[in-house]
C-alpha cells in the first residue's frame, strides 16, 4: 500500500482549481469557511481555461434592457443551450454581472475595448449579443492570485482520486500527492465539497489523430473525474447520453473556433450557410453554431471540404482576430501562423468536427448547485443541467461556493479517513504500482476509446442501437477486469493517468447506460432501432445512478423557470 | 518531442515544470527540467509563456497540420 501522510481538515473542499473551482473558492472563503482548492496540476496554468478565454455569457440590463426573457432565449437559442433546467439558466443569468465586475476588478480585462462592456460573436443578426467580449490570457493567475489573497488554501499536484462519504452525507475525499515521482495518499476531511474538474475528454479517439489521445480542443487532463466519483458513490448523472463535438481547425484541435471572423465556404467559394456574405467582429458567421455538423456532412457527401474565408473581413477585424486569438490562449496557434507564413488575408483554413467529449452533461445540480448526495456540490462544464462554458463555471461556481461556505459553519465533520471506502480505494490503486510488470496505463486509454467508438459512436453519421449498447457494455466490463489486473505504473504520474483513464471507464458505462434508455433519436443521439424523434421526450431529462449494483434510470420534466 | 527546452537559456527555475497543465516535465533543483512525457503534450503553450528565460519553445508534430489553402481557389 502506498503510503499516508497525516489527514487535513477543511470546512468546505474544491475539487479541481479551473474557473469553477476558483470562484467557488473564493465565494466560499469569503463566507468566513476554510477553503482548500485540490488541484491535479497548478491553478495557475490548468484546465481548458489555462491560458485564455474570450467570450462570458452575461445579462446587462443596460445593453440589453430590462426584460432578462429575451437573453434567457437567447442563450437557450445559443450554442451551449439545449439541456438547461431553465431555473438554473435565469439564476446564472442574474448574478452573471455580478461576477462579471469582479473579475474586471480583480485584473481580468473584462472590458478591452474602453470603459464599457462590450457584446461581440455566436450572434444571429439582428439578434441580442450575449456573449461579452473580454481579454482572459491572464484569467487563471488572476484567480490563483485573488483565491491567496482572499486566504483560500491550494494544493498543487493533488488530484482527488475519490469522495467518502459518512452516513449519506459528503465526509470528505482521498487525493493522490503527485508532487514527489513516488505518489502517496492524502485524506482531506470536509463538511462540503464542490466538484470541479471540468470537461471530460479521451473518450474517444481524437478525430483529427487516432491513437494520439492528447490532440484535443479541451484540456487532456480533464479526464471525467467529478463525472466517475460521483457515479461511485451514487450520485445521479443528468444527459450524459447526449453527445456534444467542439469544432476547428483541422487535425490541430488546440487551435479552437470561436474567435475566427470568417465565413464558412464550400471550395467552389459557395457559402455553406444563409446567415452573412461578409463577417464582422460583431456579427460571425454563425453557420457552424446552428448546423453542428457542417464540416463532417461536407466531408462525408463529398461536396467538402469546409474552409474557413477570412480574406474579406476587413484589415483591423482581421488584426482584432489575432488579439481576440492571444486573449483565448490560442498562442501557439498564434507562434504556429507567424513561423509557417499562414496568412488568414491570404489562405483559407480547412475546420472539422473533432470527437465527441463530455461537456454540459454530468452531475445533476439544484438551484444552489449541490448535486443528489447531501453537502456534494459541482459547478463547470461537468454538470449536466446548465451549460454555459466559462460564464457557466464562474458563476455557478460563485454560487455553489457560497452556498456551500454559508453552510458549512453548521455542518459536521466527519473522519473520513477512518471509511473502510478510502481503505478499499487505496489498496486498489496502489496494486498498479506494486506490481512487477503489466500493461500501460495508454492501452487501456486506447482501448476504451475503440469500444466507445464502434458501440457508443455518436452522430452526424454513426449510429447507436440496443445490440451495439449492449455489446459495448459487455466488452467494457471485459476491458476494465483485464486493466484492473494488468496495469502496472512507474511513478505518481503515470498512476494517475492509469486512474484516469479508468475513470473514463466509469464515464463510458454511465453513457451506455443513458443512451440505450433514451430509446429515441435526437440531436447526435442516433438511434438506428429508434429512428424518430419522439416529441414526448422534447422536455424530458434523463437521470441515471448507482444503487447497490443496480442502475436506476429515472425520467423527469425539464425544469422551466 | 514537444516541448524544447534551451539549455543554454534555461535557469533551472522549474516554472515550466510547476505550471504544465500536463504535469510534462520532471525537474531536480539545479538542473534542465527533463520532457519525461511528451507523448502527452496538449500544446497549449503556458511553458513558453512562463518561461522567465524564454528558453522554451513548442514543436508541432508533422501530424498536427492546420490544413489550408490559398483563397483565391475559393474565389471566382
Amino acid at each position: 500500500m502506498l503510503k499516508f501522510n497525516a489527514p487535513i481538515t477543511t470546512d468546505v473542499l474544491v475539487v479541481g482549481g479551473g474557473i469553477g473551482g476558483l470562484c467557488a473558492a473564493i465565494a466560499s472563503v469569503r463566507e468566513g469557511a476554510k477553503t482548500l482548492v485540490a488541484e491535479k496540476s497548478d491553478t495557475r496554468r490548468s484546465g481548458s481555461g489555462a491560458t485564455g478565454n474570450d467570450h462570458f455569457a452575461c445579462y446587462y440590463p443596460k445593453q440589453h434592457g430590462n426584460d432578462i426573457g429575451v437573453i434567457l432565449k437567447e442563450l437557450r437559442q445559443s450554442l451551449v443551450g439545449a439541456y438547461h433546467d431553465e431555473k438554473l439558466s435565469l439564476r446564472f443569468l442574474e448574478e452573471s454581472l455580478h461576477v462579471a465586475d469582479l473579475w474586471h476588478e480583480w485584473g481580468i480585462n473584462m472590458k478591452p475595448f474602453g470603459d464599457d462592456y462590450e457584446f461581440m460573436g455566436h450572434a444571429y443578426p439582428g439578434r441580442p449579443r450575449i456573449w461579452l467580449k473580454y481579454d482572459g490570457h491572464n484569467q487563471k493567475q488572476v484567480l490563483t492570485r485573488q483565491a491567496r489573497k482572499e486566504g483560500v488554501e491550494i494544493l498543487n499536484h493533488h488530484p482527488v482520486v475519490d469522495l467518502v462519504v459518512a452516513d449519506g452525507e459528503i465526509a470528505g475525499a482521498l487525493a493522490l500527492d503527485i508532487s514527489q515521482d513516488e505518489p502517496s495518499f492524502t485524506v482531506i476531511r470536509a463538511k462540503k465539497v464542490i466538484l470541479a474538474t471540468g470537461t471530460a475528454n479521451r473518450l474517444y479517439p481524437a478525430a483529427g489523430s487516432p491513437g494520439w489521445p492528447f490532440n484535443t480542443a479541451f484540456c487532456p487532463a480533464c479526464a471525467g473525474a467529478a463525472q466517475a466519483q460521483g457515479w461511485r458513490i451514487g450520485a445521479k448523472m443528468v444527459n450524459m447520453e447526449m453527445p456534444n463535438r467542439h469544432a476547428g481547425p483541422k487535425f490541430f484541435a488546440r487551435a479552437g473556433k470561436s474567435t475566427w471572423i470568417g465565413v464558412y465556404r464550400y471550395p467552389n467559394g459557395k457559402l455553406l450557410g444563409p446567415f452573412v456574405d461578409k463577417a464582422t467582429r460583431y456579427v460571425g458567421d454563425i453557420t457552424c453554431d446552428v448546423w453542428n455538423s457542417a464540416y463532417t456532412d461536407v466531408l462525408l457527401n463529398g461536396s467538402g471540404p469546409a474552409y474557413i474565408d477570412c480574406t474579406q473581413s476587413s484589415p483591423e477585424d482581421l488584426a482584432f482576430m489575432r488579439e481576440g486569438m492571444i486573449s483565448e490562449g490560442l498562442t501557439t496557434l498564434v507562434d504556429y501562423m507567424d513561423r509557417t507564413g499562414l496568412d488568414v488575408s491570404k489562405h483559407a483554413v480547412e475546420f472539422m468536427q473533432y470527437e465527441p467529449h463530455i461537456i454540459g452533461r454530468g452531475l445533476e445540480i439544484d438551484i444552489d448547485g449541490q448535486t443528489s448526495i447531501p453537502g456534494l456540490y459541482a459547478a463547470g462544464d461537468m454538470v449536466g443541467n446548465f451549460r454555459a462554458d466559462i460564464a457557466g463555471a464562474a458563476v455557478y461556481g460563485w454560487i455553489a461556493g457560497g452556498h456551500a461556505g454559508r453552510n458549512a459553519a453548521s455542518a459536521a465533520l466527519a473522519e473520513a479517513e477512518k471509511s473502510p471506502w478510502v481503505e478499499e480505494r487505496a489498496a486498489y490503486y496502489s496494486r498498479f504500482i506494486e506490481r512487477k510488470r503489466g500493461a500501460g496505463w495508454k492501452e487501456a486509454n486506447l482501448g476504451l476509446q475503440q469500444i466507445m467508438d464502434s458501440y457508443a459512436a455518436a452522430g452526424p453519421h454513426r449510429l447507436r442501437s440496443a445490440t451495439l449498447l449492449t455489446a459495448g457494455l459487455k466488452y467494457l466490463g471485459d476491458l476494465r477486469k483485464n486493466s484492473e489486473e494488468q496495469i502496472k505504473v512507474d511513478d505518481g504520474h503515470s498512476l494517475m493517468r492509469a486512474i484516469e483513464s479508468l475513470d473514463l471507464m466509469d464515464n463510458g458505462e454511465i453513457i451506455m447506460h443513458a443512451a440505450l434508455e433514451r430509446r429515441e433519436t435526437r440531436d447526435m443521439h442516433r438511434r438506428s432501432d429508434y429512428t424518430f424523434t419522439n416529441p414526448l421526450l422534447a422536455d424530458k431529462f434523463l437521470t441515471v445512478r448507482k444503487q447497490g449494483g443496480n442502475v436506476i434510470k429515472e425520467w423527469r420534466p425539464r425544469r422551466n423557470a | 518531442m514537444p516541448p524544447i527546452i534551451n539549455e543554454d537559456l534555461c535557469t533551472h527555475c522549474g516554472m515550466c515544470a510547476a505550471i504544465c497543465p500536463m504535469h510534462l516535465f520532471k525537474h531536480e533543483k539545479g538542473r534542465v527540467p527533463v520532457v519525461a512525457y511528451p507523448e502527452e503534450c496538449w500544446h497549449c503553450n503556458a511553458c513558453v509563456l512562463d518561461c522567465p528565460a524564454r528558453a522554451v519553445e513548442l514543436r508541432l508534430p508533422l501530424n498536427y497540420m492546420v490544413l489550408h489553402v490559398d483563397a483565391d481557389t475559393l474565389h471566382d
